[in-house]
């Protein structure tokens, strides 16, 4: 914490709605920031790899593993069973074995830990395994999980209002489908866990993890002993987005039970490869709609049918679906709705949490809506998007019957079509395109609004731990996680600001297990509105004791007491904070406390899908131009112009980077970012040579990100600030309809595209063809 | 002294010695030496976390010299550092501060904090480096700062930060080693033996001095893998898991590394970094100077060769359907013999080349192309930088009074080997070059290549790019007024 704001012109004291350095700023730049594989491993150490199943769905009839046993460098081989506990390394529905047992259900799973010397050993001799598989029907597409009727559950229906009828009397219809993309997270850092063992059995867990309790209540299973006999601990990681909600128990469980077996310290980091193939991703869609709207473009009606790629188990995918659902309606009032959600198993991997969480599907398919009807309609697709936006009378119904009460989607899109000065530059692009025969622009605005709160009610809460030393030096715990996102600057705003302290009398801790626990998930974008409530109540909590202890000293009225930057003053007395601390603390006053918090309002009956799931909502919008080689397929994203509502920012820097790299993170999901698995379930894009994120060079040249300058956020969260980690994703969107805009060019605007994403070149290209194919036939 | 290996950080020699040869600087750095800044993203050097900088003096005349590269630490084996400097994120701080180690960030560095360039912070220390080989004047870092990052993969910022902190590097110079570098610089050949308990094997590692002991070593073993910047047999050791028995280094052999002229063609040895052709083939070739600096990153260009690219036989590798279409040949040498083929001659099916055991790639010969030649490479992948090529195209074609007088057309990523397109090329020789004999003459492209799908694309996808980029090349050069490059259009847009 020393290190923050050395070169910021602000005062020392710097609370909430500063531009402070990410507290790690400095530890990052000169490489002294530690992430799990950079511990200095203990004496001894073991180094655990994984035993992969190379089958998508298969009985196991048998499985040798004495060559690996036998190999050198192994110290312990461990299988299905060798767990004391329960094997199972799920989050909800116990369907994630830690180690296969009779059966495979996915390329990749895992069959056997094997803990070596080193891990080249380890590696080497697990190739030595004979596994004897006899194949099972394997389910790899949505469409092989729909033709067997695969599911992890009942299909879901969330509805609203009368939508046939509504599209039986609509003077237009139209029906399509769209196909949109999974996406690996790509986390720079790869899911890492070292394990210590300590006494009784007990093991302590260094974890690469967005969840530490769940992966103590886990490891903790998996061992067969209570939770309190797991201490999980992360300081950092390299990266996360959902990846690491769920994924790292698998790792983490198995570097544990090697070093309550064997005694000695255990490490489970899978290669870049092997955590590609062996961990989910966003889930893959495909979208039916059919809607119905007057000639104006006025939507009337609309059904919509999502089905989702799974994978082999649960996971999250019941909540990320459900997620899905309640994002069809974007920033559009949907007056007849009826939304089907299909949830397919199939022989793949688990598909898990990422960022948006199933929101960006569903965003990305009402908004292929838009486009769709903006085509049929001739109309400006940003038009139609404002006659469709939620309103007043009666249109500030969402098709789960919460009241949308904080619309700012109208004034912020204005705001964007304005300083973008799309009108001009939409007549700019069409002049473009009557110009080139080969290049083709297009632009598209396209809005977010994004519900704010974990959805499973009860996940809501979050605790802290504050300490208050007598030299008034302040230790800050709580669950959330850093993983990049700023997090734990935030919090320590929030704490600065409580105290009114400088903030490197602030230290950030990192989040362990046995400080405070039962935490959730650092998730669903909660993570300053959990913990930084939390940590504000801990600081009330030890401000009133301050206060009735100070007034009770000088003899001054409890109203007498207050927190300045200046010193805390008591009534005509200045005293510094550290020496009031002290004071308390001969004055035998605890400075210990905890915070709680638990998000007010909401509540949601998951069997009639209604209720009031989100606290509030986050919105943003963008504008995206982008240019097409109808030779080649090849696109450019050339321009973006991003507004983005966080509410009173805790921290504009840090909400700056989230909104910048969600934007960029959403446009690679929907272009350049492709999972492709053949026929056996393999995935054949496991690495950065095969998979392809964005770089440097594909962040359009002009790139201007704002804040959104009258944000506040209408509930009082902290601060009035609003979540930012996943929203911004979804602006990557307007790339896509602006890709689809320019495809439609190639056809002259006669037809609607039949692009799907991701939009790589071969996949414009497709879509250039069948657009002047059917543009002239 | 043979077996130990000898290299500079932070002006102190290190000493390696019984390490297994394909052991990687960076599992070094992060092992034995606690360097733990330099992170492992990929292993495959195609997320620049581990960059580091590596000096080496230059060759020739100027011994004096130091040049600096940005490097993938994951893919360099050891003795590759071999009397070398290395540079990690780490050493800077020190430099910053003036020589003594006071902790102070390196104005790069500062630059990173003041603009935010860091969020989770993990492909930081990379980027790091990649901006401060930029301020030391290192190898290909001059160019546009989106280029000289290509290499390095960010997933939290959208780079927006990252290059604002670039645009504030200013110029310096890297720390003068020159001297201690001398002083490790060895006489005799580096031979390194390891007993790989794992695989129960000797490993070797021989890295001759001069062309005549390569051409020894070689014939003495003619199942060594050959080694020049390990971008492509790195990734044997790091993610095959197959690390050869036996490696020769050919960078250690002056007459390999050099670009000489004969008569009016470029002789380029096979130890040649693409870092150091660019610019001699960019002047020649503008189109393929263009296409060069989207293969691979900075990094990869950095230690990867021509020769490599050539040799290793590879179907999707980018410079040879440019050298075959410019009418390559290639230099073989084993022992005192020596042979010249046509370039296309030495692929000879997928996985087989015309290669003798004991037999090594000395050079490649690029005559220079006739007075009008239009010569246009394409490279067409899902991203634009640092991506294998799904299809790589050149077309050298010379049109004289309106008409094709010759046609050498090449692809890669179309079939088992790269290619030449015969069918395609005899319907153009003779004929007018106009939009009509072009279309006719793409579409026998369909004769020439049955090409496959896999994850980079479609047969569809190929079939028809490889018709339309003959298309391009067309417009390129009958109607340079029509906008053909969404590239172009992104730097004027």
């Amino acid at each position: 914490m020393a290190d923050s704001g050395a070169s910021l012109n602000v005062t020392p004291f710097q609370g909430v709605h500063a531009s402070v350095p990410h507290d790690s700023a400095l530890r990052h730049v000169t490489g002294t920031a530690i992430y799990v594989d950079d511990l200095p491993e203990p004496p001894g150490t073991l180094h655990v790899h994984l035993g992969m199943s190379t089958k998508a769905h298969a009985r196991i009839v048998s499985m040798n593993l004495d060559a690996v046993r036998a190999a050198p460098g192994v110290v312990c081989v461990l299988t299905a069973a060798d767990i004391p506990g329960e094997n199972d390394v799920s989050p909800v529905i116990h369907d994630d074995k830690l180690f296969a047992d009779g059966e495979v259900y996915c390329v990749g799973q895992s069959l056997f830990a094997v803990a070596a010397t080193s891990i080249a050993a380890a590696r080497a001799a697990a190739a030595k395994a004979v596994v004897d598989y006899e194949d099972l029907p394997a389910a790899i597409t949505i469409a092989d999980a729909a033709a067997a009727d695969l599911k992890i559950e009942a299909s879901q229906r969330m509805a609203r209002g009368d939508a046939q009828a509504a599209l039986a009397a609509a003077p237009n219809r139209i029906q399509g489908r769209h196909a949109i993309g999974g996406q690996d997270h790509f986390y720079l850092e790869g899911q890492a866990s070292l394990a210590t063992p300590r006494e009784e059995g007990d093991v302590h867990v260094w974890c690469s993890t967005q969840h530490p309790s769940e992966v103590q209540h886990l490891v903790a299973n998996v061992l067969g002993r209570p939770s309190h006999a797991v201490i999980v601990e992360v300081r950092r990681m390299g990266g996360g987005f959902g990846g690491k909600e769920t994924q790292a128990s698998l790792f983490a469980a198995a570097a544990a039970l090697v070093a309550v077996k064997t005694g000695r310290p255990a490490k489970c980091r899978p290669d870049r490869d092997e955590d590609m193939v062996m961990t989910g991703k966003r889930h893959d869609f495909e979208v039916g709609y059919d809607v119905g709207f007057d000639d104006e473009g006025r939507l009337l009606g609309i059904k919509l049918e999502l089905a989702s790629r799974c994978g082999a188990t649960t996971d999250l995918s019941p909540a990320i679906n459900d997620r899905a659902m309640f994002h069809v309606d974007n920033t559009y009032y949907l007056p007849a709705v009826e939304i089907v959600s299909h949830r397919y198993r199939t022989h793949t991997v688990s598909n898990t949490a990422f960022r948006g969480f199933g929101g960006p599907q569903g965003m990305a398919a009402i908004e292929r809506v838009m486009d769709a009807v903006a085509q049929a309609t001739g109309l400006d697709p940003l038009e139609v998007r404002r006659r469709n936006l939620y309103g007043d009378g009666g249109r500030n119904l969402t098709p789960y019957y919460q009241v949308v009460e904080d619309n700012v989607a109208p004034q912020l899109i204005e705001d964007l079509a304005r300083s973008c000065d799309y009108d001009a530059r939409q007549r700019a692009v069409d002049a473009f395109n009557a110009a080139n025969p080969i290049l083709k622009k297009g632009l598209a605005l396209t809005p977010v609004k994004f519900g704010i709160s974990f959805t499973t009610t009860h996940l809501n809460q979050a605790g802290a731990l504050v300490h208050l030393y007598a030299d008034g030096s302040i230790m800050l715990n709580h669950g959330g996680t850093e993983m990049g996102q700023g997090l734990y600057i935030k919090v320590a705003q929030v704490a600065a600001e409580a105290f009114q302290v400088p903030l490197d009398r602030v230290k950030i801790t990192a989040t362990t297990t046995d400080k405070v626990p039962n935490t959730s998930a650092t998730a669903a974008s909660s993570g300053a509105d959990l913990n930084g409530m939390a940590v504000l109540d801990a600081a009330n909590t030890l401000k009133a004791r301050l206060v009735e202890f100070a007034a009770g000293k000088w003899g001054v009225p409890a109203e007498e007491v207050a927190f300045t930057p200046e010193g805390v003053r008591i009534g005509a007395e200045l005293v510094g904070f550290g020496q009031l601390c002290r004071a308390a603390h001969i004055g035998r006053i605890s400075l210990s406390a905890t915070g709680f918090y638990a998000t007010p309002k909401i509540t949601y009956d998951r069997k009639t899908h209604r209720g009031r799931p989100f606290y509030y909502f986050a919105y943003g919008a963008a504008c995206s131009e982008v240019v097409i080689d109808t030779l080649t397929g090849e696109t450019k994203v050339l321009r973006a112009d991003i507004l983005h509502d966080v509410g009173r920012s805790l921290n504009p820097a840090i909400d700056l980077g989230q909104v910048e790299g969600g934007f960029i993170q959403g446009m690679g999901w929907l272009t350049t970012e492709e999972l492709v698995y053949d026929a056996k379930g393999v995935l054949k894009t496991h690495a950065p040579s095969t998979y392809k994120i964005p770089t440097a060079g594909d962040r359009p040249r002009v790139l201007n990100v704002a804040l959104w300058e009258p944000g506040r956020n209408a509930e009082p969260t902290i601060h009035r600030s609003k979540a930012v980690g996943e929203p911004p994703l979804m602006l990557g969107i307007s790339v896509f309809s602006a890709i689809t805009r320019a495809v439609a060019a190639a056809g002259e605007h006669r037809v609607m595209p039949n692009l799907d994403a991701p939009a790589t070149p071969e996949a414009v290209l497709m879509a250039v063809e069948d657009v002047r194919r059917r543009a002239d036939g | 002294m043979g077996g130990t290996i000898r290299f500079l950080l932070d002006g102190q020699v290190q000493e390696a010695a019984g390490v297994d040869p394909t052991a990687t600087l960076l599992e070094h750095l992060r092992g034995p030496l606690r360097r733990t800044g330099t992170k492992e993203g990929c292993a495959e050097g195609d997320c620049g976390s581990c960059t580091v900088l590596v000096g080496e003096l230059t060759t020739g005349d100027d011994l004096a010299a130091v040049r600096w590269r940005a490097v993938n630490s994951c893919i360099q084996f050891l003795p590759m550092l071999d009397g070398k400097a290395v540079m990690t994120v780490e050493s800077l701080a020190c430099e910053g501060a003036g020589g003594g180690c006071a902790g102070k960030p390196h104005p790069v560095q500062q630059a990173m904090i003041d603009k935010h360039g860091s969020q989770c912070g993990f492909c930081t220390p990379g980027i790091v480096m990649s901006l401060y080989g930029r301020a030391v004047g290192a190898c290909g870092a001059g160019a546009p700062v989106e280029d000289v990052l290509a290499g390095n993969l960010c997933r939290c910022t959208g780079y927006g930060p990252i290059l604002e902190a670039a645009r504030e590097v200013v110029r310096e110079a890297a720390p003068d080693v020159a001297a201690p570098l001398r002083a490790i610089q060895r006489e005799t050949m580096l031979s390194v033996a390891y007993d790989d308990p794992i695989r129960g094997v000797v490993r070797r590692w021989l890295a001759p001095r001069c062309l005549s002991k390569l051409a020894a070593a070689a014939e003495a073993n003619p199942d060594a893998a050959f080694v020049a910047g390990a971008t492509d047999v790195g990734l044997w050791v790091t993610k095959l898991r197959k690390p050869p028995q036996i490696l020769i280094d050919i960078g250690r052999v002056p007459e390999l590394k050099a670009i000489t002229r004969a008569g009016d063609a470029l002789r380029i040895g096979a130890g040649v970094r693409y870092v150091d052709a660019l610019e001699t083939l960019a002047g020649r070739y503008p189109s393929l100077g263009d296409m060069m600096r989207r293969l691979g990153s900075t990094q990869v260009r950095n230690s990867g060769t021509i020769g490599g690219n050539i040799a290793n036989g590879s179907p999707i590798g980018d410079m040879p359907p440019a050298l075959i279409a410019l009418g390559a040949t290639l230099v073989l040498r084993r022992g005192e013999q020596v042979r010249e083929i046509p370039l296309e001659d030495f692929f000879v099916a997928y996985g087989q080349q015309d290669r003798q055991p004991g037999e090594f790639v000395e050079a490649v010969i690029v005559p220079r192309g006739p007075e009008g030649q239009i010569f246009k490479v394409y490279k067409l992948s899902k991203r634009f930088d640092q991506d294998i090529s799904a299809v790589c195209a050149a077309f050298a074609i010379t049109v004289v009074d309106g008409v094709v007088s010759a046609a050498r057309i090449a692809f890669g990523g179309m079939a088992g080997t790269p290619k030449r397109a015969s069918a395609c090329e005899a319907a153009l020789v003779g004929q007018a070059w106009t939009r009509q004999i072009v279309e006719a003459a793409a579409a026998r492209l369909d004769e020439d290549y049955t090409p496959l799908s896999d994850m980079r694309a479609s047969a569809a996808y190929r079939a028809t790019t490889a018709r339309n980029l003959l298309i391009r090349a067309f417009l390129e050069s009958a109607q340079p007024g029509v906008a053909t490059s969404v590239l172009a259009e992104a730097a004027y847009g």
